[in-house]
This record gives C-alpha cells, sequence and structure tokens, in this order.
C-alpha cells in the first residue's frame, strides 16, 4: 500500500524501492544496538531560533515548536541531536534544486538544530512553513510541514519524518501523509496547538511529540 | 535482563524528501578518521537504482565502534578536530552523494566486528534502509559472522566491500535489481 501510492505520485522514483525483503537482525551483539552521540559542541545557542540568524526577521508567522522524545516505553531520549528543515512562509526551500513559485526569504534559510535536554525536551523558534506544489502539472500540494531528523539511544531508533499542522485540509490530500495507513500512527504526525507554549507578543505554540522504534542495548547504568 | 513490552505508538518514518542539502550534510562528515591519522581506510562507492541510474540526492551515514571496540561514540561529530577542543574518534560519519551518484568516506576500521553500519536516505524511500559494509578481507564462506553466514553466496556478497588499495575498499549499493544489496530490518534480540 505505501509503495504503490508513492510509486503512482512519484515519477522516476519506483526504481529506488527494494524488491527483496528485509533481513530481520536479533543479534544481542549488533553494533546498531548503539549509537552516535552529540554534545554542546555540536549545536549552538542560536541553532534552535530559526528567526534569528540574520539581522533582519523572516516573513510569516513566528511560532514555537516543542516537545519530547522517548522511546517507545516512554522513557527519553537525553542529550540527543534534533535537526529540522523547512520552507519559508511562501513555501519555498532555501534549497537551489527547489523552483518553486514561492520567493525566497532573505532572513530565512529554514535549517535549525538542537539538543534534548535531561528530559527528552526539545524546542524550536521559527516561522510557518506554507505549503507547496510538487508537481508542476498536476494539483498536488504539500501540506505545510516541517522536516525532523533524529537520533535515538541506538543507531536502530535513527529516523528522519515530517511534522504536520492540525486542521490542514492538505492532508487528505497528500500522498506522503496518507502512505501511513494505520490512524494511529498518522495521527503522531500531526502536532497540536497549545496555547501554554504560544509566547505572548510572539509566537504560536505548537507541541509535538516523538516516539522513535527500535530495539538498544540493554540499558546501562551511567546512561540512566 | 528483558526490557518491558515497548507500549507507546512509533512516529511513523517520512521521506527525506528532495530539500535536505543544505540542512543535513556538514563540514567533515565524510572524515571519521582524526586528520592524518596512519590507519586512515578511504571507503567509496556509488549509490544505484534498479535501472543501474546513479542516485544524485542520497544521504548516507555511517556508524561504527571505535577501533579499540568502544561502542559508546564520542560527541564533536559535527565540530571535528582540535579547534572543537576535540580530536578523537565520534564513530559516525555523514555524506551526500554527488551528481554521478558517488561518495567516499575516510575513516578507521571498526574493533571488535567486521562491518561499518549504514544508513542511507533518498527522495521516494518512503523509510530509510540499513545495510553493512562488511570490510575486506572477509572469509569467503562468511561463517565468522552470524548475519553473513545466514544468507546465500549471492546475497552476502552484496554487503562485502571490494578492496581497492591497501588502504581504500569500493562499496557499491543497488537500491532494486539482480545486485540489489540486502537490507536490513533490527528487532529486539
Ligand atoms: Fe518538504
Amino acid at each position: 500500500m505505501t509503495e504503490s501510492v508513492i510509486e503512482t505520485s512519484s515519477p522516476g522514483v519506483a526504481a529506488r524501492l527494494p524488491r527483496r525483503a528485509l533481513v530481520c537482525v536479533r543479534d544481542p551483539e549488533a553494533a546498531e544496538l548503539w549509537g552516535p552521540v552529540f554534545g554542546d559542541q555540536d549545536v549552538d545557542a542560536l541553532d534552535a531560533d530559526l528567526t534569528r540568524q540574520y539581522p533582519g526577521r523572516p516573513h510569516g508567522e513566528c511560532i514555537t515548536v516543542a516537545g519530547r522524545v522517548t522511546d517507545r516505553q516512554g522513557i527519553p531520549v537525553r542529550r540527543q541531536l534534533v535537526e529540522i528543515w523547512q520552507a519559508n512562509a511562501s513555501g519555498r526551500y532555501a534549497h537551489q534544486a527547489d523552483h518553486g513559485p514561492g520567493p525566497l526569504d532573505p532572513h530565512f534559510t529554514g535549517v535549525g538544530r538542537c539538543l534534548t535536554d535531561d528530559q527528552g525536551q526539545y524546542r524550536f523558534t521559527t516561522v510557518k512553513p506554507g505549503a507547496y506544489p510538487w508537481r508542476k502539472d498536476f494539483n498536488a500540494w504539500r501540506p505545510a510541514h516541517i522536516h525532523f531528523s533524529l537520533f535515538g539511544t541506538a543507531f536502530t531508533q535513527r529516523a528522519v519524518t515530517q511534522m504536520y499542522f492540525p486542521g490542514d485540509p492538505l492532508l487528505a490530500h497528500d500522498p506522503f501523509f496518507q502512505a501511513v495507513t494505520d490512524a494511529r500512527a498518522r495521527a503522531r504526525l500531526v502536532a497540536t496547538y497549545d496555547h501554554e507554549l504560544s509566547v505572548p507578543g510572539r509566537t504560536l505554540g505548537y507541541r509535538w511529540d516523538i516516539v522513535l522504534d527500535g530495539p538498544a542495548a540493554t540499558r546501562r547504568e551511567t546512561n540512566w | 535482563m528483558s526490557m518491558p513490552p515497548p507500549t507507546l505508538v512509533a512516529t511513523p518514518p517520512q521521506t527525506i524528501g528532495p530539500y535536505f542539502g543544505h540542512a543535513l550534510p556538514f563540514a567533515g562528515g565524510a572524515d571519521i578518521a582524526p586528520d592524518g591519522h596512519p590507519d586512515t581506510v578511504t571507503v567509496h562507492g556509488h549509490l544505484y537504482d534498479g535501472e543501474g541510474a546513479p542516485v544524485p540526492d542520497g544521504l548516507l551515514e555511517i556508524w561504527q565502534p571505535a577501533p579499540d571496540g568502544t561502542r559508546t561514540g564520542a560527541p564533536g561529530s559535527r565540530r571535528r578536530g582540535p579547534a572543537a577542543g576535540h580530536s578523537g574518534f565520534t564513530g559516525f560519519g555523514r555524506v551526500a552523494t554527488d551528481a554521478r551518484g558517488r561518495w567516499a568516506v575516510r575513516t578507521l576500521p571498526p574493533g571488535g566486528v567486521g562491518y561499518l553500519s549504514l544508513c542511507l536516505f533518498a527522495r521516494g524511500l518512503p523509510n530509510h534502509l540499513r545495510t553493512r559494509l562488511y570490510v575486506p578481507p572477509v572469509q569467503d564462506d562468511g561463517t565468522a559472522d552470524p548475519l553473513l553466514s545466514s544468507l546465500p553466496p549471492d546475497r552476502r556478497r552484496t554487503m562485502i566491500a571490494v578492496a581497492t588499495g591497501p588502504h581504500s575498499c569500493r562499496f557499491d549499493i543497488h537500491l532494486q535489481g539482480p545486485e540489489e544489496t540486502v537490507f536490513l530490518e533490527f528487532d529486539h534480540p
């Protein structure tokens, strides 16, 4: 199901999908049960505020996006790297391959990163990305979304995904969102408006918690 | 020690799309080995789709134990080198494929295992793909490694890099087709 949706909607991409079944590894000694770690030297404090990377302010609605990264048992992923990238308020990426119709914003690159804290919390300040057309000759629009890259406590938990905004009418038409056929899993991709997170006079708050899948090595006391 | 069963619904993966190039790759991402280390090995290859066409918009990540077998990693991958007060080995690298689908990293041999762990991201893949790159020389029958020995020879071969010099090897990844690389999933042991 997932594959057929993507294949019919993304030309040239069918040749990229493997045809053979994945081989399952259940080896307690696998190196993938550990993973890369990051620290304060890997990020700058300003990396988490995408609205302050230039002297001028970007166009658009300022938002706070925050939440918690955990594993499937609810244990926080501490001090780990979260990276985001997104289109500007006009739906245009500051990427040379994006030839979309929206204007570039000289005060917005749309790239951010931070470390989760000891409770697994992350927090970004940015602008709400615009929807964008992704196939010129068809009426195909991506709903507003922010791309997220996440590291867990093991390389098996490495994940890249997208966060969507609540109430977006384009979600019903988006083959990437709809490719997730399990309704509970699909709901995980949508943030909630959180009035408590809004910064008075500055941002609207969206909460998005992230649950990483995959096994990790037996937890060591030093980590927990 | 057994872990309690997972209870929460996981956040599903979504494709990396075409526009990560200004966000995820970082300077020095291909230089996992500390500068000038005498044991540095160059690992290089191509990424191909099922029609044999190069994939120019892929992202490859490498994770491995240190040469002494340490698996805990170290911070500093995004700011390598003495200028960051850090010149050690982090075990993590990240590199984008170029216009001809080529990639290369410089690293140190992994300790305790015969492989580097790879994650591969590209437009059109709903989830990333995981595989292993076994560093040559690898015993022909693969009996030294539980994963290799569980596979028939033609499949096993797709995860073994080919030596191209005393300190270099080549590993081509085929997303599909007769030479399709073995891709992995991981479950609780
Ligand atoms: Fe996008």
